[in-house]
């Protein structure tokens, strides 16, 4: 069998790396390189070494973008996975119709994100129409619509992990546990969470890089209205690319730092959650 | 047996994943093949060897990427009629309101890019020159009836204009004849004609507001669009009217356009006009101020259509979205456009807002033949009889051209109304000289800042300085 792999694994890896290669790195250093000249089109490149990054940085824009991603990412990833958690819990003890709930709480997920931003900015105007106010009126309006949108969408997906992860919490344990006496709350603090521990790693990295990444909901909710204060970073880089000619550089120079910051937060939040997981084995 | 097996196998999954790629890359070295024909053709030389080449190429489809959504679906029944007559595919693709520039961006760039596009004036001629044919020696460009609206960059023609638009506040005269009617109302004024300047179109209007009910509206103007990409009819046309003024006073040109071009900085003489009217607009509005961030251009033509209102700010291009809306109350004949005053002096004299900033441009680097396929497809839509009859009845444009005699001008009521106003004596059209704004950018800060204003987050002296400060930032780059 080895052999077999040896001989043919070149052959059978072919097609799929061929297509990351076109389709993935072929463009991501390019993109790279084009991030340190001005260019209008791809042929007509010329060289002002750091310039995009510092006129990038100095952007008053960017830096709002980068701070209101910032703050978008803490609170949606505390509230959905905590409510999904909370969701999770409830739907692995015996409850009738728990299959039931399960499917509707995870069909959010499955609607595609500028469907999704335009109905619940017809929503949202809806209930603010009231108040005689629209989402445009306040960037707090447009912040807490996508953290309203972003946790509908994600909260049935990360239930499913934790599910899957409560699942998997061994029956001896905790009845073992139940016999020594704990109560539920030490059952839940002291066994299901330490042992749901690579759910919490994956749901912990899912939810905080879609919501870096956010686009698609943002352009379809607010399109950064008013005066772009609710543009995430990915949106900005789109404003800037399209906004007017001359600025490409620029944007290239901003889709590189975004690579960058994403890459070192993630690597960084694994890295974390990694080391308690390991810990925690060892009991 | 299992060797051969796996080998096919792994061709299978390589061919399914390339499929794609592979029919990409074949377009894409006919466009390099293409390319090299064109740049040796504009070489000059051997034209004769490079037409026999050419022509053998079958053109089978044209790409025009279409600037206005309020026609879109007109232009799918001409696609029809022209494949039907020709054999040629027209496709064409509407950019949603605006986003030209970024759909004209992607898609110029992709190994089939659109054939025809449209540019907005020198500002846009700049962005897209390397993309513009020369068109003087069409046949095009000759039925042009007046030869100077065309975009030039020294004896080269690379922007056709093809419609000739104006715009001002259009009111529903049935409303207005009831209000004239009301025994109590405060003013003197008993006919529009009498309306020639701004004090007089405030105190009609701020009358209006306060008897409402009894003429059976909402509020006197439709919704002032601030949604994104909706608010174009501020930043752009109504921005006109104060820098129209301000770069008439530069005497060195004899154009504002020119004049226009040529400020690296603006002063913005004519703000508080422009608020004026602007705030007359927001506060005698059928919808409340803080609700106009969420209103398209869509909802304000149809709040006059249903005759919530009795005035909107637009132009003759908005007849097909009056007439399309289900459950329109407002009758032709009573539709008529007033010029928009703002308070400065003379403008007893100012007309409507006339001009046009559609201009026709073909792209030059395809072939030959596409080239000369989509020139003849605009061709055929002015100068033939079919195309003709659709350019009058069912597009509305007022076409520049010659080959347009008088009787085949369209007689929509909005068009009927702009060429009258044009035509009256005594009245001078204020030229559109928004051809002249640094970029899209500064009019989307511009409209931004107006959003913000009107919620009452920013104050009308932030909005000068985000107008002048980003006129000068755009202009520099």
């Amino acid at each position: 069998m080895n052999k077999y792999k040896k001989r043919y694994f070149p052959i059978f890896v072919l097609p799929t790396l061929t297509a990351f290669l076109i389709a993935f790195l072929i463009p991501f250093i390019m993109g790279i390189i084009l991030s340190f000249t001005k260019f209008t089109t791809v042929l007509d490149a010329k060289w002002v070494g750091f310039q995009n990054y510092i006129d990038a940085f100095s952007n008053k824009e960017f830096l709002n973008a980068l701070w209101f991603t910032v703050k978008f990412t803490v609170v949606s990833v505390i509230t959905i996975n905590f409510l999904a958690f909370l969701l999770a819990l409830l739907l692995t003890r015996n409850i009738k119709g728990k299959n039931l709930f399960r499917t509707v709480f995870f069909m959010p997920n499955l609607i595609g994100g500028i469907v999704l931003g335009y109905i619940w900015q017809v929503i949202i105007n809806g209930v603010l129409f009231k108040y005689g106010v629209s989402m445009t009126f306040k960037p707090e309006y447009g912040f807490w619509g996508l953290i309203i949108l972003m946790n509908w969408q994600m909260i049935g997906y990360m239930m499913v992990i934790y599910i899957a992860g409560i699942q998997n919490v061994p029956r001896d344990l905790v009845e073992a546990a139940r016999i020594d006496g704990a109560s539920s709350f030490k059952i839940l603090t002291k066994i299901t969470i330490p042992m749901v521990r690579p759910a919490i790693t994956i749901c912990l990295f899912l939810t905080m890089s879609n919501s870096f990444r956010l686009f698609d909901q943002n352009l379809a909710l607010t399109a950064g209205a008013p005066s772009r204060k609710t543009a995430m970073l990915a949106l900005d880089i789109y404003n800037t690319f399209y906004g007017s000619v001359g600025s490409e550089g620029i944007g290239q120079a901003k889709a590189v730092a975004f690579f960058l910051i994403v890459g070192l937060v993630a690597v960084l939040q694994l890295k974390l959650t990694r080391k308690k997981e390991i810990e925690n084995y060892g009991i | 047996m299992k060797k051969f097996l796996v080998i096919l196998l792994t061709v299978a999954l390589l061919a399914g994943t390339l499929t794609a790629c592979g029919k990409k890359e074949e377009t894409k070295t006919e466009g390099s093949d293409s390319k090299v024909t064109t740049t040796v053709e504009n070489k000059g030389d051997n034209k004769t060897e490079d037409n026999s080449g050419d022509s053998e190429e079958t053109v089978d489809e044209i790409y025009f990427l279409n600037f206005k959504p309020e026609i879109a679906e007109v232009y799918d029944k001409i696609a029809a009629d022209y494949e039907a007559e020709t054999g040629i595919k027209v496709k064409v693709y509407t950019a949603a309101s605006g986003t030209y520039e970024q759909t004209l961006k992607s898609e110029i760039a992709k190994s089939d890019p659109p054939t025809i596009f449209q540019i907005n004036g020198p500002v846009g001629y700049e962005s897209w020159k390397d993309y513009c044919l020369d068109l003087k020696d069409t046949k095009l460009y000759s039925y042009l009836s007046d030869k100077s609206l065309a975009i030039t960059a020294g004896d080269e023609v690379y922007g056709i204009p093809y419609v000739v638009e104006g715009y001002g506040i259009i009111y529903n005269n049935a409303i207005m004849e009831k209000y004239f009617a009301l025994p109590n109302r405060a003013t003197q004024v008993s006919s529009m004609d009498e309306v020639n300047n701004f004090e007089t179109l405030k105190a009609v209007v701020e009358d209006m507001t306060a008897h409402k009910e009894e003429l059976g509206i909402e509020g006197v103007f439709a919704s002032t669009s601030l949604g994104a990409g909706e608010q174009w009819r501020w930043q752009t046309h109504l921005a006109n009217i104060p820098f129209y003024y301000e770069f008439k006073e530069n005497t060195a040109y004899d154009n504002t356009i020119l004049a226009g071009l040529a400020a690296n900085e603006v002063e913005f003489k004519y703000a508080q006009n422009f608020r004026n009217i602007f705030d007359l607009y927001i506060e005698n509005s059928c919808t409340p101020k803080g609700l106009l961030g969420s209103k398209s251009v869509n909802d304000s033509m149809a709040e006059f259509a249903l005759g919530k209102c009795a005035m909107v700010q637009n132009g003759n291009w908005a007849w097909a979205q009056i007439k399309g809306v289900e459950g329109n109350v407002v009758k032709e004949e009573d539709i008529r456009v007033l010029p928009i005053y703002t308070g400065m002096a003379g403008e007893e004299k100012q007309g409507l807002c006339i001009g046009t900033e559609n201009y026709f441009a073909i792209n030059s680097k395809i072939s030959k033949a596409k080239q000369e396929a989509s020139i003849a497809f605009l061709e055929w839509l002015f100068s033939s009889e079919k195309g003709k009859s659709y350019v009058k009845n069912e597009l509305g444009f007022i076409a520049p051209f010659n080959t347009f005699e008088e009787a085949e001008k369209p007689t929509d009521p909005l068009a009927k109304e702009v060429l009258a106003w044009m035509e009256k004596d005594g009245v001078t059209s204020v030229a559109w000289t928004f051809a002249a704004f640094p970029s899209e950018d500064f009019k989307n800060y511009f409209g931004d800042a107006l959003l913000e204003y009107v919620q009452g987050s920013m104050t009308w002296d932030d909005v000068v300085s985000v107008v002048k400060d980003t006129w000068k930032s755009q202009r520099a780059k």
